[in-house]
C-alpha cells in the first residue's frame, strides 16, 4: 500500500518527536506525578515511604518555616542586588562600550556563568573563610571578624553567581534600543538624566523583568550557595530538601516541600509573564 | 562609569584568579603565597578517587550530551511541522524542563525511580532462575536521564532559534530543483543548523560536567567530579582542592569559549560539499 504524502509527512514528524516526547514523559511528567503521590503518603518506620492518603505532610510544612522564610526573603533581595550591579554594567556594554571591544566584553561577562557554580562559590568560601580576609584583618589588628556563614556571605555569593544571568537580558533589551529615540529626546531639550528616566529605562524594562524573574526562579531552588557560604545557619528550601531526602530520609515530607517549591516557582513565573506582557510583547533572550 | 565597570570585571574574575593562584602555592597557608609549586596538581592527579570521579563525569557528560544533541535537534525539526496546539503543549513541557529547579528534578527522578525499582526488582528476583538476579539501581543511567532532560530542552531551544532564522525560500528552491526532502535536509538545512547543534552539545556537556545538585540526588553510589569536589570542600579547604577547582574551571572555560565561537559563526559555508 503506497503511503500518501500526508501520512508520510506525519510519520516523519512523529519519528522526529518520539524520543524527546518519551524522555519528557518518563523523566519529567511521571516523576512529578510520583512526587505528588509521595507527598500524600506517610514516612515508613525505617524512613522512605509508605502508601497513604493524608495531608499531614502539608499540615507539617510550618516545621520548616525558617527555610521558606530565608528563601522567600533572600531570593528576591539577592535578585534585586544583582539588578543594581547589573543595570549599569549592561548599560555600559550596550551604550557606552567602544564597539570594537563590545563582543569581547560581553563574552567576558557571560563566560563565568557557564563555569562551575560550585567552584565559583568555593572561591568565596576560600576568601571569606578564617584563613582568608579575616586572617588578613587579624594581621592589621582587627581580630575575630566573622564573614562566612552569614546572610551577607550568602547574598554576596548570590550576586557573584547570578550576575551574568541578570546582565544578559538587560543588555539585549538595551542593545535593541533605537538610538534615534535618544537623539530625538535630546533634540527636544531633555537633559541626559531625564532622557534616561523617560526613554531608556522604560524601554529596557522587559529585559529587567526577564532578568529578575530568571534569577529569582533559579535562586528559589538554590542549594550550593547557602550550603557553602551559609554553613547550615542560613539555609534555603533546597537545603531542607537535601536534608529530608539524603539525611533524615523523610521522603513524604520532602516531597510535599518540593511540590510547594514548584508551586512558588510557577506563581513567580506567572506574575513575571503577566508583567512582561503588560510592558511589551514577549521577547526571546539569548542566554548563551 | 568606566571605573564601575572595571570593578565589576574585577569582582567577576578576581576570586577565580585567587583560587588559581593559590593552587600553585607551595605552602598550605591560604593567605600567604610562599612559593610556586605544582605539587598539589601531582597530588590531586595521583588520587584514584578523583580519577574515578572524573571518568564517571566524562562518561555521563558525553552520553547525556550526545543524546540531548540528537534528540533535541530532532525535536526542534519536528516542532516546525506540528500544529499550533500540539506545539504549545510540547513547548510548555520543554519550558518546564528548563524552569523546574534542579533540586526538584533530582528529587522527582529519585522518587520515581526508587518506586519503579521497588516493583521491578522483586518481580525479576521471583522469576529469575539463577542464584543472583540482576538488580536495577541508581547510577549512570539515572544521572544521564536527569541531565538529559534539562539539556535536551536546552538544545531544542537553541536549534529552534536557529531554524527560525533560516529562510524558507532556500528550502523551497531546493525542492523546486527536484531535490528529495532528505537531500534538501542533508545539503541545505543540516549545514546551516550544525553550528547551533554543536554549540548545544557543548553547553549540554558543560552543564552535565558541572552539575552538582541533580547528580547528588540520583547518583546512588556513583561519584561524579562535582560530588567529589563538594565532599573535599566539606572536609576542608586545601591547596589540593584549589588545584582540582582550577582544572575543572579550565575545562569548562575551554568548552564554553568553543561553544560561543560556534554560535557566533554565521555559516558562511552554506553547502559543505563532502
Amino acid at each position: 500500500m503506497p503511503l500518501t504524502m500526508t501520512t508520510k509527512r506525519r510519520l516523519v514528524t512523529t519519528a522526529l518527536l518520539a524520543p524527546a516526547s518519551v524522555w519528557l514523559f518518563v523523566f519529567l511528567v511521571l516523576p512529578f506525578i510520583a512526587m505528588v503521590v509521595f507527598s500524600v503518603g506517610e514516612r515508613g518506620p525505617a524512613g522512605g515511604y509508605q502508601p497513604a492518603f493524608t495531608l499531614a505532610q502539608y499540615a507539617n510544612l510550618p516545621a520548616r518555616a525558617a527555610a521558606y522564610w530565608n528563601t522567600l526573603m533572600l531570593a528576591p533581595v539577592g535578585a534585586f542586588l544583582c539588578l543594581i550591579v547589573a543595570y549599569p554594567t549592561a548599560y555600559y556594554l550596550a551604550v557606552k562600550a567602544p564597539p570594537r571591544y563590545r563582543l569581547l566584553l560581553v563574552s567576558l561577562v557571560v563566560v563565568p556563568f557557564w563555569t562551575s557554580l560550585l567552584v565559583r562559590t568555593y572561591a568565596w568560601m576560600y576568601i571569606l573563610g578564617s584563613r582568608g580576609i579575616p586572617n588578613l584583618l587579624d594581621m592589621i589588628g582587627i581580630a575575630d571578624v566573622r564573614l562566612l556563614n552569614t546572610s551577607g556571605a550568602v547574598l554576596l555569593g548570590i550576586v557573584y553567581g547570578y550576575l551574568p544571568l541578570m546582565i544578559m537580558p538587560i543588555y539585549v533589551s538595551l542593545e535593541k534600543l533605537d538610538r534615534r529615540l535618544l537623539e530625538a529626546s535630546a533634540d527636544l531639550g531633555a537633559k541626559p538624566v531625564s532622557t534616561f528616566f523617560s526613554v531608556t529605562l522604560p524601554l529596557s524594562l522587559p529585559g529587567v523583568m526577564t532578568g529578575v524573574a530568571l534569577v529569582t526562579i533559579l535562586l528559589l531552588g538554590e542549594y550550593l550557595i547557602p550550603q557553602l557560604l551559609g554553613g547550615g545557619k542560613v539555609f534555603f528550601i533546597g537545603n531542607a530538601l537535601v536534608d529530608l531526602f539524603l539525611q533524615s530520609r523523610n521522603w513524604p515530607f520532602g516531597s510535599a516541600i518540593a511540590v510547594t517549591l514548584v508551586a512558588v516557582v510557577v506563581v513567580v513565573l506567572m506574575v513575571a509573564m503577566r508583567i512582561a506582557w503588560r510592558i511589551s510583547g514577549t521577547r526571546q533572550v539569548d542566554l548563551v | 562609569m568606566r571605573a564601575l565597570i572595571t570593578y565589576v570585571y574585577l569582582f567577576l574574575y578576581a576570586p577565580i584568579a585567587l583560587v588559581v593562584l593559590f593552587s600553585f602555592n607551595a605552602g598550605r597557608n591560604a593567605s600567604e603565597f610562599t612559593g610556586f609549586s605544582v605539587e598539589w596538581y601531582g597530588k590531586a592527579l595521583a588520587n584514584p578517587f578523583l580519577i574515578t570521579a572524573l571518568q564517571n563525569s566524562l562518561i555521563i557528560a558525553v552520553t547525556s550530551a550526545t543524546l540531548a544533541a540528537v534528540f533535541g535537534t530532532m525535536a526542534a525539526l519536528g516542532l516546525e511541522r506540528l500544529g499550533s496546539r500540539a506545539r504549545a503543549v510540547f513547548d510548555g513541557l520543554l519550558a518546564a524542563a528548563i524552569v523546574v529547579p534542579g533540586v526538584v528534578i533530582g528529587i522527582a527522578t529519585l522518587v520515581a525511580l526508587v518506586a519503579v525499582f521497588g516493583v521491578i526488582n522483586p518481580a525479576i528476583a521471583s522469576l529469575w532462575p539463577g542464584e543472583r538476579p540482576p538488580q536495577f539501581g541508581l547510577g549512570y543511567g539515572s544521572i544521564i536521564a536527569a541531565h538529559g532532560l534539562f539539556t535536551m530542552a536546552l538544545v531544542t531551544m537553541i536549534v529552534k532559534a536557529r531554524i527560525a532564522t533560516l529562510g524558507r525560500d532556500i528550502v523551497e528552491a531546493s525542492a523546486d530543483l527536484y531535490a528529495t526532502p532528505l537531500t534538501t535536509f542533508r545539503q541545505i538545512v543540516l549545514p546551516q543548523i550544525l553550528p547551533s547543534v554543536l554549540a548545544g552539545f557543548l553547553l549540554a556537556f558543560t552543564f552535565s560536567f558541572d552539575d552538582f545538585i541533580v547528580a547528588f540526588f540520583v547518583a546512588g553510589s556513583k561519584t561524579t567530579l562535582p560530588i567529589y569536589v563538594f565532599a573535599s570542600i566539606r572536609r576542608g579547604v586545601t591547596p589540593e582542592v584549589n588545584a582540582i577547582a582550577t582544572m575543572v574551571l579550565v575545562a569548562s572555560l575551554l568548552l564554553i569559549v568553543i561553544a560561543r565561537l560556534l554560535m557566533r559563526e554565521k555559516t558562511r559555508k552554506t553547502t559543505a560539499g563532502e
